[in-house]
């Protein structure tokens, strides 16, 4: 989280007086599940960074193609919708078969 | 003192109506209510024929114009509107928001009951259920009061130490239906005196966006309530700067309390709007039979102007405080107001409580007289609130 401000350093009526701060705001300190990027099993199709909400799919443009390369934990807050809609996810997948697996946090804590 | 060029006798919401007319806002969105209708009603007359270049909105509803005015003054634009009563609550949620977003409206409010059983006539509960909301409310006595406090309503909202938004609070049929002598200001003379909009953020300047109404969680909230805490503290001074500018052009000068006959008085009655104007009139009678008695007239309840009361009743001999709303089942607002100012006060005067003229029930020189004659014989209750013109 970015270092919060006091009283007098802020503009009035909460009005934001500058665009697309909302790139500060760190929502990826909302998440509780994590979503992991399995790169052998994608096909690189782009429904996860078509749907997701936050824009914390990371794109890599490779020889005029976009390649999927994983997640921007910082604003990714675990929606679990690109699981979801990605075409090489699935229930009957086992996990070491799907391009996302979605895994608890607490499994990443130190 | 400048010479008078326009003196009129007319409503108090026909002088309101011209002041809106002098001041020629950007933007009115307006719904008639009784008894704020004339005003809107002149006002529109004023835009119809062309008096004022003002974009008129009729709107659907109070929640609607209050709406469309945060928009407009968000936008950049100087906006007012006009309510009163069921009118003003039905505002009630976007009341705050235009304190909260620091927009700069000016409205003027003809006093009324607020419902039920149904109720059109003049008291001061559709106001006080607004206290809170972060507005700056001044209290006209008259409509000389209502016309020259909403002039300089705006330069005192749109202060750069303020930027908060002004309900002008002049009471319903007394006041707003009630012809009286005005003596108008000239239209160019109210024109340099509100000047140019001050604009902070308008949504309108493309080259620099902004957003107005963001969420605001428990990360900064807190803070910019502080800030309005902040912005009502610089009130009085920035009042007393507009009323002596204000003074070069009309001669009337205007303080933060309306002291008549106070210096010597041992006996001092509080009350808000008209009604000032008889306790006056008591006053002079009272003062012939030999009484030491003075009024004093807020003419600012919010912020309310605590150091300046503590100032002149320390050291009385009693406080009366006539309340034209009630706060059931605690203490009436301005009497709760002015009992806890004096907590601190080295010689406490004794205390009374009045409640007096809901719905409209009038308000007679017998009945101040009954008060201030309970406060002569020391019989006034600090805890104990009293009713005047309410039948047993």
């Amino acid at each position: 989280m970015a270092e919060l401000k006091g009283w007098k350093e802020i503009p009035i009526g909460g009005v934001i007086d500058k665009p697309a701060t909302a790139k500060e705001y760190q929502t990826g300190t909302w998440r509780v599940i994590r979503p992991v990027h399995q790169p052998e099993n994608c096909i690189h199709c782009m429904m996860c960074w078509l749907y997701c909400p936050d824009q914390a799919i990371v794109i890599e443009v490779v020889d005029g193609k976009p390649k999927m390369k994983g997640y921007n934990y910082y604003y990714c807050k675990g929606c679990g919708l690109c699981a979801n809609v990605c075409p090489k996810t699935n229930d009957k997948l086992p996990e070491e078969k799907r391009a996302i697996v979605m895994k608890p946090e607490t499994e990443f804590q130190d | 003192m400048p010479e008078v060029k326009n003196r009129q006798a007319v409503t108090g919401a026909q002088a309101v109506a011209n002041a809106m007319r002098q001041i020629n806002p950007d933007v009115v969105a307006a719904y008639p209510i009784t008894p704020q209708t004339p005003v809107v009603e002149y006002f529109a007359q004023y835009v119809a024929d062309g008096l004022a270049d003002t974009e008129m909105i009729p709107v659907e509803s109070e929640h609607s114009a209050m709406s469309a005015v945060v928009g407009a003054a968000a936008a950049g634009a100087r906006a007012m509107t006009a309510t009163a009563a069921n009118g003003l609550a039905l505002m009630h949620e976007i009341v705050y928001i235009a304190a909260s977003s620091r927009l700069p409206i000016v409205m003027p409010v003809a006093n009324r009951a607020l419902s039920g059983p149904i109720n059109i006539h003049c008291d001061h509960s559709d106001a006080m259920a607004e206290r809170d909301s972060g507005w700056i409310q001044l209290w006209a006595e008259n409509a000389q009061e209502a016309y020259d406090f909403t002039i300089m309503a705006i330069r005192l909202a749109e202060h750069e130490d303020i930027r908060l938004p002004v309900m002008v609070n002049f009471d319903g049929f007394i006041i707003s239906h009630g012809v009286e002598v005005v003596d108008f200001l000239d239209d160019e003379v109210v024109k340099k005196f509100v000047g140019e909009p001050k604009v902070k953020y308008p949504l309108l300047d493309v080259d620099n966006p902004v957003t107005h109404g963001p969420l605001d969680l428990y990360d900064y909230y807190f803070e910019h309530k502080r800030q309005q805490i902040e912005a009502m503290k610089h009130v009085y001074k920035v009042f007393n700067k507009v009323a002596e500018e204000f003074a070069k052009i009309s001669g009337r000068k205007y303080n933060i309390l309306d002291a008549y006959k106070v210096e010597d008085a041992e006996y001092v009655m509080i009350a808000l709007g008209s009604t000032a104007g008889t306790i006056k009139y008591t006053v002079d009678l009272l003062r012939e039979e030999g009484h030491k008695v003075g009024v004093i007239k807020p003419q600012i309840f919010r912020p309310f102007p605590k150091t300046e009361l503590q100032g002149l009743l320390n050291g009385r001999k009693a406080v009366i405080v006539l309340d034209r709303s009630a706060s059931f089942g605690a203490e009436a607002p301005l009497y709760e107001a002015v009992k806890s100012s004096l907590y601190e006060l080295a010689v406490k005067p004794q205390l009374g409580s009045y409640v007096y003229g809901l719905g409209g029930r009038d308000i007679k020189i017998e009945h101040i007289r009954k008060a201030f004659e309970d406060a002569f014989a020391g019989n006034l209750i600090a805890d104990e609130e009293r009713y005047l013109g309410l039948r047993e």
